[in-house]
């Protein structure tokens, strides 16, 4: 017979070894020192914190009830919305497959194009979609277009990274059966490797739709099209109740897109 | 003799020739109709690369020479990155339960999924826009934004992750007369702890994220710094400030995702 003692070196049973407790013990101290820290050198005006509650409630209170006589035209921009992330998504995805291509190591043709490729990745990726429409308003000036543009250059990056690790998983013995038999590089292409990512492409293209259908509720802030600047007026002028309604708006138009794209993820994949 | 042809063809995408060509047709009219519609002002354009020219050149070479205000910006971000986090984790939890469907009675669950629904649907900068408005400019507008935004990521994750757990544990409990709140201590959170700390550091890793974006509409840290240097037409202190935030957001990953690999 072995005792516990013998066994483990000590009398009692408990979970962590006296060196996992340390470690354990360090690393909540780490995040406690961290919130401390954090709270005690924030610049926050306290008494503003402690007023938040009853300036929300007469927010909420302003925006009750929710004012609808401009709903046609807001439902006409949402439509504007929905087009913007749409067509912005499609040439997204048309941008991202040579990308993708080059990126992933197993297809590029060579190294110089894969740093390229990695590269285009990062940097559309790094930037956020009100950074890249903020150029693009001054590019194109305010309207959709900038706000289409700034879209795509975020979800050429998305789209990429995913199908490019989709391709860098791909099962090489189709792409070397069909090579074998001498198929041109297209055919390889087109045979054996398309059929292999195609269910991520779907996947990915649903998912950065489904994201995309938020983010151009945003770009009107920044004068790039789509319900925001609706929003934006209505906050600006202090019509509370209008707002309400935009804000409406936008939750049933996220709450469709969630609904549509689950209902396209069920029948394509 | 059979009528099978003896070449073969890729089988199509949509079995349904009609269908097919339906959603072939649509999906064309729909592009071309979107694109005939975009209004394209090509002089305006010509104008704008020049307009883009005389940013990109005020931008290079780009300036620390107030590297203060850069550091600060950063530190103030990272605040508001960790005190929403933790905020919002600990909101996400209770929220979580509620939304799950194996714990939680049927109203409850309807109250969570609305919750989380609400709070996954608005864009952070539209939330931080409603704060500001509510609560004023500055860190705490940014905080409540940041907090809003974890707990629709982090309740919806914790949600789905309750919902798989394995039930036996919990019935155990229960037969053994355990109370509820000692089920959920016992049976429940040990099951999902593993899950629970790497979504808290991954939505530490997003809020820092994010934090740069709703700065820009007043809720503090690096975008504030980065929507003040574009006002002034600062470009070159702007373009240094969205390199760092680039590198800044490369290397969090990084360790975010080292963390994350090894917990896992």
């Amino acid at each position: 017979m072995t005792g516990i003692s013998e066994q483990f070196g000590r009398e009692d049973w408990s979970r962590h070894t006296p060196k996992e407790k340390a470690r354990r013990f360090g690393i909540f101290a780490v995040c406690a020192l961290a919130v401390f820290w954090a709270l005690g050198s924030i610049e926050i005006i306290w008494a503003w914190v402690w007023d938040s509650p009853s300036q929300m409630a007469d927010l909420f209170g302003r925006m009750y009830p929710p004012d609808t006589s401009n709903l046609g035209s807001i439902l006409r921009v949402l439509w504007e919305t929905v087009n913007i992330a749409t067509f912005a998504t499609a040439l997204a995805v048309i941008v991202s497959l040579p990308v993708a291509y080059i990126a992933a190591q197993n297809t590029t043709p060579n190294r110089a194009t894969l740093w390229l490729g990695r590269l285009i990745l990062v940097s559309s990726r790094s930037v956020n979609t009100i950074i890249w429409a903020l150029l693009f308003v001054a590019i194109f000036g305010p309207g959709i277009v900038a706000g289409v543009v700034a879209i795509m250059f975020r979800s050429i990056g998305f789209i990429g990274k995913l199908l490019g690790e989709a391709i860098e998983e791909i099962d090489t013995r189709p792409v070397e059966a069909l090579e074998a038999t001498g198929a041109s590089r297209f055919k390889v292409i087109a045979y054996a490797i398309v059929p292999q990512v195609m269910p991520t492409f779907w996947a990915v293209a649903i998912l950065r739709w489904d994201i995309n259908l938020r983010e151009s509720t945003v770009l009107g802030l920044v004068g790039a099209g789509g319900i925001g600047i609706i929003l934006q007026g209505a906050i600006d002028t202090f019509n509370w109740p209008e707002a309400a309604t935009v804000l409406l708006a936008i939750l049933a138009l996220v709450v469709l897109g969630e609904i549509v794209s689950a209902f396209l993820r069920r029948r394509i994949l | 003799m059979s009528q099978h042809p003896d070449t073969w063809r890729k089988p199509p995408f949509i079995a349904n020739p009609l269908l097919r060509w339906a959603v072939y047709l649509g999906a064309l009219a729909y592009f071309g109709w979107v694109a005939a519609t975009m209004p394209i002002d090509w002089a305006r354009v010509a104008q704008g690369i020049e307009r883009a020219g005389r940013i990109f050149g005020g931008a290079f070479p780009p300036s620390f020479e107030r590297g203060g205000l850069l550091i600060d910006g950063f530190l103030e971000s990272l605040k508001i990155a960790i005190l929403a986090t933790v905020g919002g984790v600990a909101l996400s939890i209770p929220i979580a339960f509620m939304a799950a469907r194996n714990v939680a009675p049927l109203p409850v669950f309807y109250l969570g999924r609305a919750i989380i629904i609400i709070a996954r649907s608005f864009h952070p900068v539209i939330v931080a826009i409603i704060f500001v408005k509510a609560v004023g400019f500055g860190p705490f507008a940014g905080v409540l934004t940041l907090v809003v935004y974890s707990i629709g990521f982090v309740a919806k994750m914790l949600a789905e992750r309750i919902e798989e757990i394995d039930f036996g544990q919990v019935e155990a409990m229960r037969a053994a007369g355990a109370p509820y709140l000692s089920t959920l201590v016992y049976a429940i959170f040990p099951q999902i702890m593993p899950r629970q700390i790497g979504l808290t550091i991954y939505q530490l890793d997003s809020n820092l994220r994010a934090s740069a974006v709703v700065g820009i509409v007043g809720a503090g840290g690096i975008g504030a710094t980065l929507a003040n240097a574009f006002g002034r037409y600062d470009y070159d202190f702007a373009l240094a400030i969205t390199i760092v935030i680039v590198a800044v957001i490369l290397v969090s990953e990084a360790i975010s995702g080292q963390i994350r690999k090894r917990i896992a």
